[in-house]
Parts: C-alpha cells; structure tokens; sequence
C-alpha cells in the first residue's frame, strides 16, 4: 500500500506542483493518475521513490516513510517505467533486464534464469536476448523497458506515460498485455496517463487531478463515469461519459426480452398464439438444447407442418452477454429492426435486447 | 633525399621518435588526469564550468613559445618545460568534451539509471562515461593530435623530440634531415589518431552499425 499524507511539493521557483494531496493506493490495485498536462502527475509518482521529495506531508510504502529509507535501497524495490524507456544503449536486452539483480548481487546463475523468465513473461522472442535496444522496434524496446522494472519482482510499480510514445495500434497491444500480465502479478501500482480513455481502461482506481495537484475526484472507473463529483471531473471525462460508462458494462447486466420463443416442433397456431403475446409477427426458434436456431415470419410459415419446416431466418444481429453495452449499442443503433439476440456461451438462447432496454439503462 | 644517411643515423632518429612519443603522451595522459576531476567538478557546480573554459581557452592563446620561455627560468632546459605547458594546452579541449560528453547523455536513460537505484559514483562509471566514451574520446584525439604538433617545436628549447632533426636541417642547411623530421611527425600524428580511434570503437561495440 502507497500512502499520501498531506503531501505538499514546491519547487525552489515558487511553482505548487502538489498541495495537500491525501491519496492511498491499496495493494494489488492499479491506480491512474490523469489530468491536464502540468497538473503535477509525475511529481506525485516521483515522490514515491524519492526522485523527489516531499516539501510537506508524508509518503509512506507499506506503513513506512520512504524519507526513512536510502534512495538506492527504497528504489530497488520499486519498478520505474517511463514514456522515454531509457534502455540502456550500451547494455544488450539481457543485460537491460540484469540490472536491478545485477545491483542487488544475485548470483549469475538466478541472474540468467529470471531474465530468460521474463523475456518470455513481456511476450519477446528469445533471440533479442543479445541484441542491443536500439536493434528493437518501439514497442519491443518498451517491453523491455517493463522487463527490467518487474526483475526484481518489486511489489510496488511506477508507470508514467509507459505507452505514449508508440503508435495505437501497438499501445493497444500493450496495455491488454499488460492488464494480462498484472491479473497475474497483482503489483501494487501508481500509473500516470493524460489519456481519460487509457486512464479507464487501465485503473482499478482513478485520481483525477487539476492544476497544483489538487485531487479532484478519486473512485473506480464506474463511480466516475456514473456520478461525476464536479463540473472539472465531468468535463474531463468528455461528452461521451455516457458511452464510455457502457464501455464497462456487460450486456449480462441488463435483463433481456424472453421474446417470443418455440420449439422447432411448434405448430402454427402456437406459433400465432406465442407471436401475439409478444405483439409481433415473428418467432424465434430455439431447439432442446437451447440453442437459437433463427426466426421466421408468421406470413410465411404454410399453415400445416411445423416450424423448421420452412427455412429459418438468420439473425441480422446477435450480442454475446459478454460483449459491453456500449457494443451493442452500436450494432443496435446500424441494425433496421432495433432488435439483437443475446446469446450466452453455446450459442444458448438468452433473449432478446432492443434499443428501449438500453435506453433504460442509460438514464 | 640522402637515403645513405638516414639509413646511418637510424638509432638517432629512433630516439627522437622515442622522445617525441614521450613527449606527447605525457602531457595528454597529465592534462587527462588533471581534467576529468575539473570536468566533474564543473558537472556537479555548474557555475564553475564557464570560468573554468575562460580561463583554460585563455592559457590555450598563449603562444607556445613565449610559454617555454617563460618557464625556463622555473624548470630550466629540458623535457619538464615541454611537459607544463603542453599539458595545459590539452585542458581546454580535455575539459569541454568530457564536459559535453557527460551532459549528452540521454536525460531519460540518467533518469532510469537513478531510478533503478544506481549509487551515484556506480551510474558515472557504469553508464554515463561508457556513454560519454566517443565525445571523450575525440577530445582525447584533438588533443593528442595537438600536442604531436606542438613538440615539434620543444626541440628549440632543447627538449628533444622529431623536431631537433628539422632544426638541425635548417642550421646545417641539410634537407633530407628536415624531410625526416616532417614526415615522421606528420606520420606519428596520423597513426596516433587512427589509434585512438580504434580503441574507442573497441571499447563501444553498441555503436557498430551506427552513424
Ligand atoms: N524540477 C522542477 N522545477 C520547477 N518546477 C517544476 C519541476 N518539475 C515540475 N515542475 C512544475 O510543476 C508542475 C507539475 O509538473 P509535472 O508533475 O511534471 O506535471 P505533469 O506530469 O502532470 O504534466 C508544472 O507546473 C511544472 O512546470
Ligand atoms: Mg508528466
């Protein structure tokens, strides 16, 4: 656990870079710092392992005051990740990811074994090993950059900006490998970003923060989206706060139309009569299973056999209940009938969703 | 060219060469000693830095002559009045590129390097000089190159060196002793930097493949 405590940071200018700022960062958790630039986000992360320190207050690591500790010491057990990376251009891949241990004194043989690890843990190929970062793409070299700062398995992790400097589509590859990556190490972690949308994707918890590192608003990404504590918080979250508060929702979360459902054995006449209750003028066809099997229109079915004896419909559009809301909305607002199919694992019918229910949801 | 000479006088022109060596390496290895803790020093106390180049570019004005001069009264004749001034002359161009060469370092590759928990004295030794290494180096080849010059002209003050064949030639108006003198010191110079530079690219093997 991070702890602020009335933290106050001026510098020698006259600048207010943080003012009073209370902050705590529970263990395991992933904690984004966001706002405007300027607003003192990398001030906050760099008095954690004293990069800088505080002017006023109290910074504490697991109970501790980091003021109490040696710099060398406090920040061999804190990661660091920057925009910048700073891989060392001298040292090849391998000894990038050495350095922590190698400065801690284990011995080669652990040296080696945790390097070979975690060159595999970040997802690159074995042979950069001995190549030196600037052989690396962009992406490759921030990977690194992550590899170095998890090898001594520190249980707190700085991250300021980690992915800003490569393209989208490689952040994006990034930030779900990396979300993959702390499901499985569950670090405790300080994460800055100027980006509202990386900020909620990337944070169990979210600090917003204006100008003079006044805290704002600090709550999950849901609390945020939903009730936004001011005009600077909404404001920041955007015009599509409403979207992006879908985003993080389920469609298992909203209960579905059953709709109108038969059997493939149905008749006519039940057909007609189910179809009616649901005032409408078709059916799903869903078999023992509970698999949806298609639809098909009451005009069209011939009168004597059963169901699936005419061809079934496709459905136009199905939304798995995994899918966000925010997903289905969109293929809701394109589809012509304002209707999906929710489908759970299987393919099991699970009922119907359509544009009122969300609307529903959206108030 | 009385190549029957040269091939009588190869031991005399074989300690010249000696002395020339002497001579040059002396001075640079001093200046280098004297100028990387006043490098440090104008890292770590940035006000000194500009005094620091002020005064040293000024010593570097003095002509090289009036300077030995000056000193023989101090030193007397001999390689000591050589060896003072050459050394301040490699101060200027010393301090500046290890100076410059420190300060380049890439301000985010210095940050990861504190960050990680390097010690201070451990970051300068294991990252910022290897880094620093090829501007240091090509101070370190200015200066040498400089200074192979330079010596040339300590053999007016009876410091021996390349350059007492060339006096030698022009007092006893003999040609093929000054042809000596130039094109080994001239050689001498070449060789030195090509030295050099070889050992930087030996010692920063990251860069091959780099511009
Ligand atoms: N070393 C420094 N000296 C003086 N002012 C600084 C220093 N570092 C940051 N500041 C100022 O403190 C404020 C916060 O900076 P910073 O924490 O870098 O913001 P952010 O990371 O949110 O963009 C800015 O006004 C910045 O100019
Ligand atoms: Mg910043």
């Amino acid at each position: 656990m991070i702890t602020f405590e009335s933290v106050t940071k001026q510098f020698p200018g006259g600048t207010t870079a943080v003012d009073e700022l209370h902050l705590q960062v529970p263990d395991g958790e992933v904690v984004v710092l966001v706002g405007p630039s300027g607003c003192g986000k990398t001030t906050i992360l760099r008095m954690v392992n004293r990069m800088i320190e505080p002017s006023g207050g109290r910074v504490a690591v697991n109970g501790e005051d980091v003021m109490r500790t040696s710099p060398p010491r406090l920040r061999r057990g804190i990661g660091y990740v920057i925009q910048g990376i700073g891989l060392f251009p001298h040292r090849t891949i391998a000894q990038n990811v050495a350095t922590v241990p190698k400065l801690e004194g284990w011995d080669d043989d652990r040296i080696k074994a945790r390097v070979d690890e975690l060159i595999e843990t970040v997802g690159l190929p074995d042979g950069v090993r001995d190549r030196y970062p600037h052989q690396l793409s962009g992406g490759q070299q921030q990977r690194v950059g992550v590899a170095r700062a998890l090898a001594a398995d520190p249980p707190v992790m700085l991250m300021d900006e980690p992915f800003a400097a490569v393209d989208p589509i490689v952040r994006t590859r990034l930030q779900d490998e990396f979300l993959r990556l702390q499901s499985e190490v569950r670090k405790t972690i300080v994460f800055v970003t100027h980006d509202i949308d990386e900020a909620i994707k990337m944070g169990d918890r979210i600090a917003i923060l204006s100008q003079g590192g006044h805290l704002q608003q600090y709550a999950t990404p849901k609390e945020l989206l939903a009730e936004p504590a001011n005009d600077f918080v909404a404001d920041f979250l955007g015009a599509e706060r409403g979207l992006k508060r879908l985003a993080l929702i389920p469609v298992s979360q909203v209960e579905a139309a059953p709709g109108p459902v038969v059997a493939p054995g149905a008749g006519i006449d039940e057909a007609r009569r189910v179809a009616e209750t649901h005032s409408s003028d078709w059916v799903v066809v869903v078999d023992d299973e509970g698999r949806a099997r298609g639809w098909a229109r009451l005009d069209e079915l011939d009168g004597r056999g059963p169901v699936d004896g005419v061809r079934l419909r496709d459905f136009e559009l199905t939304v798995h209940a995994d899918d966000s809301l925010r997903t289905a909305l969109n293929a809701l607002v394109i589809s012509r009938h304002g209707v999906a199919v929710r489908l759970g694992d299987g393919d099991r019918y699970e009922g119907l969703l359509t544009r009122e229910l969300l609307s529903e949801e959206l108030r | 060219m009385d190549w029957a000479w040269v091939g009588e006088n190869l031991g005399r022109i074989r300690g010249y060469a000696l002395q020339h060596l002497f001579l040059t390496a002396v001075p640079v290895a001093a200046g280098f000693v004297l100028a990387f803790p006043m490098s440090l020093a104008a890292i770590r106390w940035r006000r000194l830095y500009a005094p620091l180049l002020g005064f040293t570019g000024m010593l570097f004005t003095i002509p090289s002559i009036a300077l030995f001069v000056l000193l023989i009264p101090v030193t007397g004749l001999g390689p000591l009045t050589a060896i003072v001034p050459l050394t301040i002359y490699t101060l200027l161009i010393l301090i500046r590129n290890t100076v410059e060469g420190l300060d380049g370092v890439d301000p985010d590759v210095r940050e990861a390097a504190e960050a990680m928990g390097y010690t201070r004295g451990r970051r300068l030794l294991g990252v910022e000089l290897p880094l620093a290494l090829p501007v240091i180096v090509a101070g370190l080849r200015i200066a040498t190159v400089t200074t192979v010059g330079l010596v040339t002209i300590t053999a007016l003050i009876g410091a021996g060196g390349l350059g007492r064949l060339i006096v030698d030639g022009f007092t006893l108006f003999f040609p093929t002793s000054v042809v000596v003198g130039v094109v080994l010191s001239v050689a001498f110079a070449v060789a030195a930097d090509l030295v050099l530079l070889a050992g930087q690219k030996a010692l920063t093997p990251w860069r091959a493949g780099r511009a």
